[in-house]
């Protein structure tokens, strides 16, 4: 049952990052990216890590996915057909897929993946508690600089949205 | 005596069944409660806003052989119970035409979307509880997950696609124009929604509890003993059942916040473009996403199951038991259904309030739904939250 799980669930996650990738159309690419989030949550409610798989439902599947489909739909963006790949595309691709063979090999030759120690302590992510003492000791530090640098990006994009001299917005 | 026999043989019954079939079985009873229900509220819609204009409302369908029956006939004939039945036969046998120019997945995919959500989100939300026998709370609940609420809320934001998805698909102004509206309003209310009850919460998980989001841990802390146990949220943090429910108004898309529909300027905004059944399951999609919105704040701030505010549900049990010295009112299955009632009763309270307020208040502009959701509301739940994070760390270690 639960290895069914995984396969399907892993299948979702990879078929939709493919699509993601391979639709021309903004709105399939989307969907297809929502797909692929919804198997990496539940890829983490297998791993118990049930916060985890939620808050991503909530914040990426919930919002930032319907804000990308918002943006899709307001700029209408069915543009003129670029060719499928350019100069530049082609050149990283073929860095991104040296870089996936180049893991590939070293976990062939030596890398090995235990299986997880059932009688190791709970996943951090599991209970909520444990989750909220790390993030607010261990990993205080990071997350006050992902804060920050949040804010910095709106206030960027405040900044770059104001017309010149239009005056709105000003404080 | 046959009657705990018949208790036994059901639970040896239920737990032979294989996984999946207790699924089946648990997803088919969620469907059999909420199809009818959501049903009930939209008659209930009608009679509510007739009876508030002044007019009787639907009062003409009857079945023949109904109408024979002396007094109950022409009772049910006047409730317009049969209009619900005449409806639901009509969405169903009804032409369903897909127009020409639309894209057939996402307009077909949409409205499956919109129940998806709607209905997943009823499995986490307990609706009933009985006492084990130490006296412990069991809750009544198809899935009790240790986040509960932030289940209901990642599920239920969902249900945004639906909406997006129909405006697009249906490739015309109105639609398009009912979609974006409802990906912006949506997104902007969740924030204010979210906000607005971390205050329960940090209430609930008082220094040194296991912390957890579970929504019957919110109910058993509003069934404690004493003053402070005994209140229930509404009345100690009224703030943040006022955020709550306006923002629950914003993201069910009810009136004054019905912007993705708005018939007024958008004539039926994301849905203009669906007919016969396709439509209904939007209807039938917005009516349980109230009811599971009415739980929830049931739950969270009128004390869930417990009768009234510093009268628990143990109190009432207890109460009966003395008077009327009967077995049965302290068994499992008269408190489940006590308490389910009860549950009920607030629920169907909330929903009144819906639509008292759908016929009573007018639409907003879409410019006064942003400006309300940014600049009033979600100040006003964050000002909230740091009064109550400062009055709580004062008062609670002094309790």
């Amino acid at each position: 049952m639960a290895q069914a799980l995984f396969y399907l669930f892993a299948l979702l996650m990879v078929a939709g990052a493919v699509g993601v990738i391979v639709n021309r159309n903004a709105v399939n690419g989307a969907m297809c990216f929502l797909l692929s989030l919804v198997g990496v949550a539940g890829l983490f409610v297998q791993l118990d890590a049930y916060l985890l798989a939620f808050v991503l439902l909530l914040v990426y599947a919930g919002a930032v996915v319907a804000l990308f489909l918002f943006i899709i739909m307001l700029l209408n963006t069915q543009g003129p057909q670029r060719p499928a790949f350019g100069k530049v595309s082609v050149f990283a691709g073929c860095i991104a897929l040296g870089l996936v063979l180049a893991g590939l090999m070293s976990y062939a030759s030596r890398g090995r993946l235990d299986a997880p120690d059932p009688n190791a302590s709970e996943a951090v992510g599991a209970a909520l508690k444990p989750y909220a003492y790390q993030l607010f000791t261990t990993y205080l530090l990071p997350v006050q600089v992902m804060g920050f640098m949040l804010l910095i990006a709106m206030l960027g994009v405040i900044v770059l949205s104001r017309k010149p001299g239009s005056g709105e917005g000003a404080p | 005596m046959t009657a705990h026999v018949l208790q036994i043989l059901m639970f040896e019954f239920w737990s032979n069944l294989h996984p999946i079939a207790q699924s089946l079985v648990k997803g088919l009873a969620v469907i059999m409660v909420i199809f009818p229900l959501a049903g009930a509220c939209s008659l209930a819609e009608r009679k509510v806003s007739a009876w508030m204009q002044g007019r009787p409302g639907p009062n003409r369908a009857i079945v023949p052989w109904i109408a024979w029956i002396p007094f109950l006939g022409t009772f049910l004939q006047r409730l317009g119970v049969f209009h619900l039945v005449a409806d639901g036969a009509k969405f169903l046998f009804k032409e369903e035409p897909v127009p020409g120019h639309v894209n057939k997945l996402y307009f077909i995919l949409a409205p499956a979307i919109a129940m998806m959500p709607a209905l997943t989100t009823v499995t986490v939300v307990p609706f009933g509880a009985y006492f084990d026998a130490a006296g412990g709370i069991v809750p009544l609940v198809l899935a009790n997950v240790d986040i509960g609420l932030l289940a209901v809320f990642a599920v239920s934001s969902l249900g945004v696609y639906s909406l997006i998805l129909a405006g697009w698909a249906s490739n015309s102004k109105y639609p398009f124009l009912g979609g974006v509206r409802a990906s912006a309003q949506l997104i902007s209310y969740e924030l204010s929604m979210t906000l607005s009850v971390v205050p329960v919460f940090l209430w609930v998980n008082a220094p040194g509890s296991a912390g957890t989001m579970s929504l019957t841990r919110v109910v058993e802390f509003q069934s404690l003993a004493g003053f402070w146990g005994g209140a229930w949220f509404v009345f100690l943090m009224p703030l943040s059942a006022f955020i709550f429910l306006v923002s629950l108004f914003a993201e069910t898309n009810r009136q004054p916040f019905d912007m993705p529909e708005s018939e007024a300027d958008l004539v039926g905004g994301f849905h203009t473009e669906y007919g016969a059944f396709k439509w209904s399951l939007f209807f039938v999609a917005e009516y349980s996403h109230m009811l599971v919105g009415s739980g929830v704040f049931t739950l969270l701030f009128l004390g869930g199951w417990n009768p009234l505010p510093w009268v628990p549900l143990a109190d009432l049990v207890g109460w009966l038991h003395r008077v009327t010295h009967a077995a049965w009112t302290v068994q499992p299955l008269f408190v489940g259904l006590l308490s389910i009632g009860v549950f009920l009763g607030k629920v169907v309270v909330l929903i009144f309030v819906f639509m008292w307020v759908r016929w009573t208040v007018p639409r907003f502009r879409y410019d006064q739904v942003m400006k309300l959701g940014w600049q009033k509301l979600l100040p006003l739940a964050i000002a909230n939250l740091i009064f109550y994070t400062l009055v709580i760390a004062w008062i609670q270690p002094k309790l």
